[in-house]
């Protein structure tokens, strides 16, 4: 007989896990708990919009306060989908306003937001606090002044990496006398007419502001009057960080910087004009996130600043760093955990900067702590793979863009399998993997045997034959995300390890030789995949069978398929007659 | 292959596409034309790369990071307008948003664009001056390649405009 505690105590035991994953195992053990479980979640996490529909979710969920909802595939951010895929969000707040409004919290990750959205937002929800937006797109300052204007309990709002139609830089001054902001993260404005009074005034009635990121049109000489006002600020991103040098501005700039005594974080420095970096050096020894990847800083003056930030964990840089700044990273930021370099000139066909996998391996050599890795170069070698794998075991993303495609070791001209073989096989805690260079067959054979918690895995120009596609998607246990582009992958592999997909979020394949034939059995055969043929060339029966589809994306869904698809998206249907059981 | 047989006899739908997109993302077709016949790259043009067609989406960079660089200013002239305007190319993701700021600009309507006719629809048809001096009608090489290369635009109007690019 099982001995059991009254619901209330299930429930409260419950309240300490935090954990999406735990939860839903929580939810597992047995009915009963199932039940309370679901009565008290109050953060809904759901990683692809069209898994399952909101109407599923609020049945399931009655009482959530938060929910994160991501919609576009990854290769999105680099312009791989077309406008107008999808990701909308407007169905869900629909469903939400009309089921609860105690709702609090709203997370989109790459979904479109309309600025009729975000006034059913305003409406709707009267105890609304936390707005947070990445990588979105489809709305206008319009909307965002209903948010500020409506939602009198907001705390955050959080714009990070979208495109926003800016209309007016008027819609600051719609926040209430009585708003307390904790957060706010406008950086993606482009508007010249931001309303500096307005935003001083916020700034300075925000009495908990922490979070501060502004926008670039905000100039250098309005920094020091808006950080004086948020003293207490552990998180600061400056503006267009250029302007004449002038002593006055100068000192003042200094002055409030040092007054910022709990500075953790620093971004912007967009145009950074090196005169004035000296600036933020009283904030330096406690800094531990540096986001320098707007500064056309060069080396000698980053290898000065970095010897000022000793407590460094995360740096985000241009390649202007060279490796003689990686050199002095490495000897300064012992604590260094995250470190992502971008390409100041990515479409040029040399190498501008002087910086190649010699920096890397310094890191990697002088920062025992680092785990995440993000990396542009123009030439990478095997050896150099291995040195960095066995120096960090400890890595759990590795993302390497050898920027020219299928590039070889340049020592000794032979394919970099053996390289990311030995990232797989020493970093046994990889969760995500960015391959590039020129990578055979081989490669994947060692991502399928050692890279047993891979979840994302990321492709692009790489193997021979489906054998590749066939060693990841049958050896990585742990795979959610496969995104993979201009590779020979076809219909074997695919056909091959279809059940595998149902244990996975997505998979995209774009320039693939996945055929049409393929892509409809797969529909067929499959009823818990949405198998989606993204085609602008025309309506894929058009053309043969055998021709490969352009863009395929496949996710696993309780949803069924879409009804708000574009004229170039099409989803295979499921034929229960095919289906094997 | 098969496939790409196949894909070379399909009806080709492109050229008579009227679609103000991104024009040549069809020729990265060819670069995976090569992938399936599995065709490796030769090694040893490693150290004198040639100079390649632009990849859609590559490398992977948001868009966002790409606009890190200084402005880049371009006079703007309008055949009939009393005076210049200059615009910073950086600014703009693609075609899209730059031809729709110069609309909103001078007040008037550029056609649709399609590679085989050009600019349809509308007296006006927008050019630009490139590193060689030539002139050339906006929208045909992809985005990046254009922002690079070009030095100034003009928009074209009446019978000039309608002989770039038509068969008429």
């Amino acid at each position: 007989m099982m001995f059991s505690f009254p619901d209330e105590v299930l429930e409260h035991v419950f309240s300490f896990i935090q954990s999406d994953k735990d939860r839903n195992s929580v939810s597992m053990v047995c009915k009963s708990w199932y039940e309370i479980e679901r009565w008290c979640r109050r953060k809904v996490f759901v990683g692809n919009c069209y898994s399952v529909s909101p109407r599923m979710v609020i049945r399931r969920f009655p009482e959530f306060r938060s929910i994160e909802l991501k919609g576009k595939p990854h290769f999105a951010d680099f312009n791989l989908v077309p406008d107008g895929w999808g990701g909308y969000v407007f169905p869900w707040i629909a469903e939400m306003a009309g089921a609860f409004p105690w709702l609090e919290e709203i997370k989109l990750k790459r979904m479109v937001v309309t600025d009729e959205s975000l006034e059913l937002i305003a409406k709707s929800f009267k105890n609304f606090k936390v707005l947070v937006l990445s990588s979105c797109e489809g709305f206008s300052t319009d909307g965002l002044a209903a948010i500020a204007a409506s939602c009198k309990n907001l705390k955050e709002l959080d714009l990070r990496d979208c495109e926003v139609d800016d209309l007016s830089g008027h819609w600051l001054s719609h926040f209430p006398d009585t708003v307390s902001l904790v957060s706010l993260n406008i950086s993606c404005l482009g508007s010249d007419e931001v309303s500096f009074s307005a935003l001083e005034r916020l700034v300075g009635r925000c009495t908990n502001l922490r979070t501060l990121r502004l926008n670039r049109a905000v100039p250098l000489d309005k920094i020091a009057n808006i950080l004086r006002r948020a003293p207490h600020l552990v998180e600061f991103g400056t503006g267009t960080y250029a302007a004449d040098l002038r002593p006055d501005v100068y000192s003042d700039l200094a002055g409030a910087f040092s007054s910022c005594k709990e500075l953790k974080s620093l971004s912007g420095f967009w145009d950074l004009v090196p005169a004035y970096l000296p600036a933020i050096y009283p904030a330096c020894s406690k800094l531990t996130s540096l986001n320098l990847s707007y500064a056309t800083i060069q080396s000698p003056d980053l290898i000065k600043l970095l010897s000022q930030c000793p407590n460094l964990q995360r740096l985000l840089v241009l390649d202007y760093i060279e490796d003689s700044g990686l050199e002095a990273l490495a000897s300064t930021c012992k604590d260094l955990q995250e470190l992502r370099v971008f390409p100041s000139d990515p479409f040029g066909a040399e190498p501008n900067v002087s910086l190649t996998e010699r920096g890397l391996v310094a890191v990697s050599s002088g920062c025992p702590k680092l785990q995440s890795v993000l990396y542009f170069c123009r030439r990478m070698s095997n050896e150099a793979l291995v040195t960095i794998a066995k120096n960090c075991p400890n890595f759990t993303r590795f993302r390497l863009c050898i920027i020219e495609p299928r590039t070889a070791d340049y020592l000794t001209l032979e394919p970099l399998d053996v390289g990311f073989g030995a990232i797989v096989q020493y970093c046994k805690d990889l969760q995500r993997l960015s391959l590039s260079g020129l990578l055979t067959d081989r490669v994947f054979e060692y991502i399928g045997t050692y890279a047993k918690k891979l979840e994302m895995l990321s492709v692009a120009f790489a193997g021979d034959s489906d054998l590749g596609l066939h060693h990841v998607l049958s050896g990585c246990e742990s795979l959610r995300k496969l995104e993979i582009r201009d590779c020979p992958f076809g219909d074997k592999a695919l056909l091959a390890n279809a059940a595998k997909l149902d244990t996975m979020r997505s998979l995209w394949m774009s320039s693939c030789a996945v055929s049409f034939g393929a892509c409809k059995l797969l529909g067929q055969k499959m009823p818990r995949l949405n198998v989606e043929v993204i085609d602008e060339r025309g309506p894929p029966d058009s053309r043969p069978e055998s021709c490969p589809v352009d863009k395929l994306y496949i996710y696993r869904t309780v949803a069924g398929p879409r009804f708000d698809m574009p004229p170039f998206v099409w989803t295979m249907e499921d034929d229960p007659s095919l289906q094997l059981s | 292959m098969e496939g790409s047989v196949a894909y070379d006899s399909d009806l080709n739908l492109k050229a008579t596409e009227l679609r103000l997109g991104l024009p040549g993302t069809h020729e990265e077709q060819q670069a995976v034309s090569n992938v399936r016949n599995n065709k490796r790259p030769c090694v040893e043009n490693e150290t004198a790369p040639p100079p390649k067609a632009q990849i859609v989406g590559w490398p992977p960079v948001r868009s966002y990071r790409k606009n890190n660089s200084q402005p880049v200013y371009i006079k703007v002239s309008m055949d009939g307008a009393p005076y210049l305007r200059k615009i910073d190319l950086k600014v703009y993701s693609g075609y899209p948003e730059l031809l729709q700021a110069i609309e909103n600009m001078f007040k008037f309507t550029i056609g649709e664009y399609s590679e085989r006719e050009g600019y349809k629809g509308s007296d006006y048809a927008p050019t630009y001056e490139d590193k060689d001096g030539d002139w050339m009608l906006v929208g045909d090489v992809p985005w990046e390649m254009f922002t690079t290369s070009c030095k100034r635009l003009r928009i074209m109007k009446g019978s000039e405009a309608r002989g770039l690019g038509c068969g008429v």
